[in-house]
């Protein structure tokens, strides 16, 4: 499939505002101590609600139709996208609601609370719907995965932990558990990535282009010729191709200088003077900026569209 | 109205198409046919983007594929031309990915269709279809299908023959035919069952309505049905004498002008 | 079900449709154009016509396109910078019309031989043609020299009558058709629709072909013969069935010459002519009187076989008995030629046997009684169901005369033509054997503003009738009709240029093209053609060429090397007409004739040719274009041309509709109204024959009783199929020095080879010349379906489906070489190299690569983006095919058929290598980008068209 940077951007950036924002919720459930005063609360609403905001205008871009796309809401019963775009602006309610009573000095309060546990549930379901817009398509193999949804919550929990430890750090409330879930939540992120490659690599590939025409039952099927010279839409959106060395490679970045670095940064905040943990946690998150993104790419990349069989892929 | 017609709210009436892969010469006149009814019809404009550049690439609701077969069972390698275009399916998920509820399936002939007047171009629904069969147009941002030509098949304007699809009145070798598969007493259905038409991808669980028709095997001679003609023919006569010596009294005969 | 959005299912997206006649190919389908506002919305078959029935090709839908395409000329230019350069002036038509006028009047005034009018893919040829009969230069043709002449002549030679428009396969009733050289174009649509029909109704379909592509694709077989080998192949599949003999003999003794006999006297004068009575008519020997006979009359029993004596006491033996001896030989036989055509042995006897099994154990006979020729009459009408059809890729060889000779004698043999599941004519064929039309031209002394005696194209039977000097030198610029071409029905279209550049046989003054890129992809060896078109003569600093008068419709590749172009119309701009007296668009069971109509108005200041021509035939005033008081004869231009002018009294362009009340047909005073009437009747007439009409045409009384008196022949005698050739042997003779003409040393053993009155296979030239090891493989083209020649590229539909080509070659082959799909490689023949990219494919004969004709493009021609993939990626073979063969004996003879002159476009022989890794990526020879002639726009970016805002974009 074609690696939009649109959709890319979109699901990565508000991936981790859903898991700030879902943290945040859970923080006021559980009663996590965050600082004192307005500016956290804005600086971490804003952060969140930005990412997430940013991460759906941006959504839009590859649209047809940005200016319809208030009709999304309207098919939640049999669409995946649907549901997302119902949650996703469902999640307004609850987390502004949230943000407001903070603001307005009523946190720790039962209705803040509440707002709370619902922005934190709301922000998980956005995810997980956007997880299942691809985790539902039968027609890419890659996609259609018992992991693809639940990638997309435990990725979007990491990177929002690892954004929960740097604001807690950055307004001097961190403290090491924070960090600790933070570097849990990589190694979470990294192993179901990495389970879910497996598993991918290891599914046999049992369509072919015999199968897709029903020729097979002739013997075996090449394409000779594509139906015009030049690509077409269907070619060009669902026949990017990205070569098997070329997304190891990518994938040991992904976990190595993406994961791992975060990980590593994370960790050092424990080895290093305090004074530089803020520091770290930045680097911190520009790697887990780069993992998801690298990771969202790939997943991409390597979705293998079954409609590439009409056009002379052997198998899918 | 992503949601597909409940079983209750359907007709029974499923139109499609049968297409005769063993007729098919593979000469575009579907295709184009479809572009140029279809680029003025229900789905225009068909958008041709750099028409004349470097690198052309227009919205087409049908296209043709070319294969070669290598054959297994003694049969000669074959070259096949495959017309592909929407299938029509009976479970599409390209309707119930469909966020806006632009896609639908009619509830009356099965046909599915885009509204262009309410689709926003999210391609999911092209990400769906496991043929191919959706094309996105770029410079007015819908997505663009075929429509079994629902402004011709039904159109009081044209006279009642010509009501089929475009490509179906075009084609020239007589590989498409039109009609109700939900009818098992329709044309279609019967030519289905008498040539064994398949599905393509039926393990994709969308119950295509468009029918394929193999190709027929090969006559080369080494089958039952080919003409009843012995492998080579007889030579004349005793083997004695030369074989124009033999021709000539063979072919010295009184004959009437 | 509620919720469901209302569908508007009976839009009306047009508010009237017009019949008319496609001219996206040379089919002439019918068709019905649906107009908005005057805007072109859709184009579909015409179910009432004769040719297609409704059914419309790829090529035909996208017309729109065709006739909004953004390469359309605007307006009459004039060549300002140098040739080639693109640089025009824009002319007003009445100075276009007066430079022309002055332009070739002083020619005519000089030496008419100076103009060379040729006009490619012309379907006017009957109103060109008379033109250029006026004006009085013999220098005439059109396209055919190129296409497909062999078959033409080879079949009109043989059987009165060939292919396509001449007849075609008894779709209905046939039970074996096989289908040779057919590289999907030509009859197209008919074809199609009658090869789904054949399929439908278990007839097996064989196809012989090098390429496995479209047609042969749903054949029941496919013979992949070595290119120039399939007359090895017909000749191996008579040589078995003469061995076994399963041949027509009663068939034979009715229909052919099979019993005339021919004088055996090795070094008379007349050894191999036919041995003739007094009457001159040939004779037989009669097995009933066992007495020398006039082999015309009926009732005789001819023998077939035996040698006779004549009355002077010299022998001769049967046509049959010559043809048997040849065909009998082992050299034919199918072991000896399996190696070289690449088809087993063993699937040549069983066609052969499968042949013999469908014509002679599954005869038909169909209720229809028929009276013969000789007034018999026959209660039912018998056939045997065999059929064939073959087009180019038979006839653009070398030996594709002879090759085409071979498959109508194979028919005969077989008593498949004109005969229920057979071959048949269509109306206005059988025609005599050869038609009785000699080539017109000749000159003698000094001619001067006079017209031709009569039609420049026409069927030599001997040397008399050859358009040549005392000294044996050809007459016509392009050396048709000459020792070079004796047969040369179509003309050399292909050979003007190089010809006229090198004054050989003269110089010309003005060369006056129509329709036909022969800056491109029409000629052979483009490059040269160039230089032809821009060489200077150092004394004078004049082009070797010096005038150039070009007429199309679209910035070709051809119009920056014209100096004057005169803008034509699209073909849903203009009057046409498809004539009886041209090349109709019969069938089998009618005779039709057909017009195309303005639908739409021009939208630039272009005019129709065929308006021009005859404007300029009256402001030349040329005779029969001119009144005696200089007035024009049709001021009305092409319409009024088709409807008054007659060819002789009552006989016209048009058939239907005829005489004042428009109820006469074939014959009759003009009729005012006529085109009105084919209009209300769907831009064509159709004359359904009678039943009795319908079959064995060749000797059908009353077949023929309606061909003459429609005027399509002069008698009504039986057409007697010419298995043995005798005006071939009478060019031989000449060679031979046996006769008073002189035959130029140089020609004479070529003549004496070629010119063998039975049909042979030899090794076609360039093989022989520049084959074996260090050009092992034969290279051909192929037309696609969705395309005819160059015209397709700037049509954004179907240049989207052919947007360039790629070089095809056999899947073993390719491997053994280390090529892989994608890799470009180097074609390199004895005359040039070309680079493309190849494709690996398993149905291709192994010692072929092909293409795709015509995709290739010169950058920025056809008003496309100069880095447009045509033009980057897309080649032509072109390139590497030389118009000349390779020197002999001091003389280079032009690289076509020795017979007809043909174009030997199929001869090609190259080899390949892979190209350099910097090499990749892009053709060559790429050629310098053409510059967008002067007025012309733009070409839009995107094109989405709706066919409602009056111009059909937005």
């Amino acid at each position: 499939m074609h690696p939009a940077y649109s959709v890319i951007f979109f699901t990565t950036a508000s991936g981790a505002g859903y898991g700030l924002l879902a943290l945040l919720g859970l923080g006021a459930v559980f009663g996590v101590a965050f600082p004192q005063g307005p500016l956290f609360c804005i600086v971490a609403f804003g952060l969140s609600l930005g990412l997430i905001t940013l991460g759906l205008l941006s959504s839009t871009f590859h649209l047809g139709h940005p200016e319809r796309a208030w009709r999304a809401f309207s098919q939640w019963r049999s669409s995946w996208l649907s549901r997302e775009g119902v949650a996703a602006f469902a999640t307004y309610v609850p987390a502004g609601l949230f943000g407001v009573l903070w603001l307005a000095g009523f946190e720790g309060g039962v209705a803040w609370k509440i707002l709370g546990f619902l922005s934190a549930a709301l922000a998980v379901i956005t995810v997980w719907c956007t997880g299942m817009i691809y985790g539902c398509l039968t027609t890419i193999r890659q996609w259609n995965h018992a992991l693809v949804a639940p990638i997309y919550v435990v990725l979007s929990g990491a990177t929002g932990l690892v954004l929960f430890a740097l604001l807690m750090q950055g307004f001097g409330s961190g403290r090491a558990w924070h960090v600790g879930f933070a570097m849990a939540g990589l190694v979470a992120a990294a192993l179901i990535k990495s389970v879910y490659w497996r598993s991918i690599d290891q599914a046999p590939r049992d369509l072919t282009i015999g199968d897709a025409t029903g020729l097979g039952r002739l013997g075996k099927v090449r394409q000779l010729e594509a139906p015009h010279t030049q690509t077409n839409f269907v070619q060009r959106e669902m026949g990017y191709k990205v070569a098997r060395k070329h997304a190891r490679k990518l994938r040991l970045m992904c976990l190595l200088l993406g994961f791992g670095a975060c990980f590593v940064a994370c960790g050092l905040t424990f080895l290093l003077p305090a004074w530089t943990a803020t520091a770290w946690l930045i680097v911190a998150a520009c790697a887990a900026a780069f993992a998801v993104v690298v990771e969202r790419w790939l997943f991409f990349a390597e979705a293998e569209h079954v409609v590439n069989l009409f056009y002379g892929t052997p198998q899918a | 109205m992503t949601s597909l017609p409940a079983p209750e709210e359907r007709s029974g009436k499923k139109l499609g198409l049968v297409i005769d892969l063993d007729t098919c010469v593979g000469c575009h006149a579907c295709a184009v046919s479809c572009k140029e009814w279809n680029t003025q019809g229900y789905s225009a404009p068909l958008t041709d983007v750099d028409a004349y550049g470097s690198d052309p690439v227009g919205a087409w609701l049908n296209r043709i594929h070319s294969y070669e077969v290598e054959t297994a069972d003694g049969q000669p390698n074959r070259t096949v031309h495959f017309p592909r275009s929407c299938l029509h399916c009976e479970e599409p998920a390209c309707v119930t990915v469909c966020p806006t509820g632009a896609s639908y399936k009619r509830a009356e002939d099965g046909i599915v269709l885009v509204n262009p007047d309410t689709c926003i171009g999210c391609k999911l629904c092209s990400w769906a279809c496991p043929y191919g069969a959706r094309e996105y147009d770029p410079s007015h941002g819908v997505m663009k299908k075929c429509t079994l030509c629902v402004d011709r098949i039904y159109n009081e304007h044209l006279e009642p023959e010509d009501r089929q699809p475009a490509c179906v009145r075009a084609c020239p070798a007589g590989a498409r035919h039109y009609g109700d598969l939900g009818d098992p007493e329709s044309a279609v259905s019967k030519l289905v069952a008498e040539r064994e038409g398949y599905d393509l991808l039926p393990q994709s669980g969308y119950k295509p309505v468009n029918k394929y028709l193999p190709p027929r095997p090969r006559r080369t001679g080494a089958e039952s049905d080919g003409p009843k003609a012995p492998k080579a023919l007889e030579p004349l006569g005793p083997a004695d004498g030369s074989l124009t010596e033999q021709f000539f009294m063979w072919a010295d005969k009184v004959l009437s002008r | 079900m509620s919720n469901q959005p209302q569908v508007d299912t009976s839009p009306k997206t047009w508010d009237e449709v017009k019949s008319t006649t496609c001219y996206m190919c040379a089919c002439r389908c019918g068709i019905k154009v649906y107009l908005k506002d005057g805007t072109v919305t859709y184009i579909e078959g015409n179910r009432d016509h004769p040719v297609n029935g409704g059914v419309l090709c790829g090529k035909g839908s996208a017309g729109i396109m065709q006739h909004y395409s953004p390469a359309r000329l605007r307006k009459p230019l004039l060549r300002v910078g140098p040739r080639g350069s693109g640089e025009f002036r824009e002319l007003e038509w009445e100075e276009a019309l007066r430079l022309a006028t002055t332009w070739l009047s002083q020619v005519r005034n000089e030496d008419p031989r100076k103009l060379a009018f040729f006009t490619g893919r012309d379907q006017s040829q009957s109103l060109t043609g008379f033109w250029a009969i006026q004006y009085g230069t013999p220098n005439y043709a059109a396209h055919g020299g190129f296409c497909s002449v062999n078959m033409a002549a080879a079949g009109l030679y043989t059987i009165g009558g060939s292919f396509w428009e001449f007849g075609e396969p008894d779709w209905e009733h046939t039970k074996y058709f096989m289908l040779f050289g057919v590289a999907e174009e030509h009859s197209s649509n008919p074809l199609k629709k009658q090869l789904g029909k054949l399929k439908e109704r278990g007839a097996k379909i064989v196809s012989i072909n090098p390429v496995r592509s479209g047609y042969s694709a749903i054949a029941d077989e496919w013979v992949g013969v070595r290119p120039g080998t399939d007359g090895l192949f017909v000749a191996a599949l008579i040589h078995e069935l003469l061995k076994s003999g399963r041949v027509d003999l009663d068939y034979l003794a009715r229909y052919a010459n099979a019993g005339w006999l021919v004088i055996d006297d090795p070094g008379a004068e007349d050894h191999g002519l036919f041995a003739r009575d007094e009457d001159g008519e040939p004779l037989c020997f009669d097995k009933t009187s066992e007495k020398l006979t006039n082999a015309l009359l009926p009732d005789i029993a001819p023998a077939l076989v035996g040698q006779f004596e004549l009355a002077d006491g010299r022998k001769a033996v049967t046509a049959f008995q010559l043809l048997s001896q040849r065909f009998l030989d082992e050299s034919y036989s199918p072991d000896a030629v399996a190696e070289r055509i690449g088809v087993a042995a063993e699937t040549t006897r069983r066609i052969a046997a499968e042949l013999a099994h469908t014509a002679f154990e599954e005869e038909i006979s169909l209720d229809i009684a028929w009276t013969d020729w000789a007034g018999r009459k026959h209660e039912k009408t018998t056939g045997r169901p065999v059929s064939m059809h073959a087009m180019r890729g038979i006839s653009a060889h070398s030996n594709g005369f002879h090759t085409c000779r071979m498959i109508h004698i194979l028919q005969v043999l077989l008593g498949t033509i004109d005969c229920p599941g057979g071959f048949r004519y269509k109306p206005p064929y059988p025609k005599q054997t050869p038609p009785w039309l000699k080539p017109s031209g000749k000159r003698v002394g000094n001619r001067l503003a006079e017209p031709l005696g009569g039609p420049h194209l026409g069927f030599p039977t001997g040397p008399e009738d050859l358009l040549v000097n005392p000294s044996g030198s050809a007459q016509r610029i392009d050396k048709a009709f000459s020792w070079e071409a004796p047969l040369a029905a179509h003309g050399l279209m292909h050979m003007v240029i190089n010809n006229a550049a090198k004054a050989d046989p003269y110089p010309i003054d003005v060369l006056f093209l129509y329709m036909a890129n022969m800056g491109w992809n029409s000629s052979m060896n483009v490059a040269a053609t160039l230089k032809n078109l821009t060489d200077t003569n150092p004394e004078t600093g004049e082009y070797v060429i010096p005038k150039v008068i070009y007429s199309d419709a679209y910035y070709s590749e051809t119009v920056p090397y014209a100096d004057l172009i005169l803008p034509d119309t699209t073909y849903l701009e203009r009057w046409d007409c498809i004539s009886m007296l041209d090349r109709p668009i019969s069938e089998p069971d009618s005779a039709s004739d057909a017009i195309r109509h303005p639908v739409v108005e021009p939208d630039r200041d272009v005019r129709p040719f065929q308006d021009v021509l005859i404007e300029l035939g009256a402001r030349l005033g040329l005779p029969k274009f001119c009144n005696e008081d200089g007035s024009p004869c049709y001021p009305g231009g092409y319409p009024d041309y088709l409807v008054n002018h007659e060819r002789k009294p009552g006989v016209g362009p048009l058939t239907g509709f005829r005489g004042e009340d428009g109820q006469s047909y074939g014959v009759g005073a003009p009729n005012p109204e006529q085109l009105e009437r084919y209009i209300e009747n769907g831009s064509f007439y159709q004359h359904h024959l009678r039943d009795d009409q319908r079959y064995y045409k060749h000797a059908n009384q009353a077949y023929s009783d309606w061909a003459v008196e429609m005027g399509h022949r002069m008698l009504g005698d039986q057409i007697v199929f010419q298995l043995y050739l005798e005006p071939m042997q009478k060019f031989r003779l000449a060679a031979q020095g046996k006769r008073s003409e002189i035959v130029p040393q140089q020609h004479k053993k070529r003549v004496e080879t070629y010119f063998d009155p039975l049909p042979l296979w030899y090794m076609p030239f360039e093989e022989e010349m520049a084959g074996g090891e260090e050009y092992p493989l034969h290279a051909v083209t192929q037309r696609p379906m969705a395309m005819y020649h160059s015209w397709g590229s700037q049509n954004a539909w179907l240049r989207q489906i052919h947007g360039r080509n790629w070089i095809y070659l056999n899947r073993e082959r390719g491997q053994e070489q280390g090529i892989a799909d994608g890799d470009w490689i180097w074609i390199t023949s004895a005359h040039g190299k070309v680079k493309a990219q190849a494709k690996l494919m398993d149905g291709v004969n192994r010692d072929t690569i092909w293409t795709w004709n015509a995709i290739g493009k010169r950058s920025g021609a056809w008003n496309l983006d100069p880095k447009a993939p045509e033009a980057t990626k897309g080649f032509l073979l072109n390139h590497v095919i030389s118009e000349l063969l390779p020197e002999q004996g001091g003389y280079r003879y032009s690289n076509s058929d020795p017979v007809t002159g043909q174009a030997a476009w199929y001869d090609l022989r190259v080899r390949i290598e892979k190209a350099e890794p910097e090499e990749q990526g892009r053709t060559s020879p790429e050629f310098e980008t053409q510059n967008r002639a002067q007025g012309m726009r733009r070409a839009p970016e995107d094109v989405a068209f709706t066919g409602r805002n009056g111009k059909g974009r937005r």
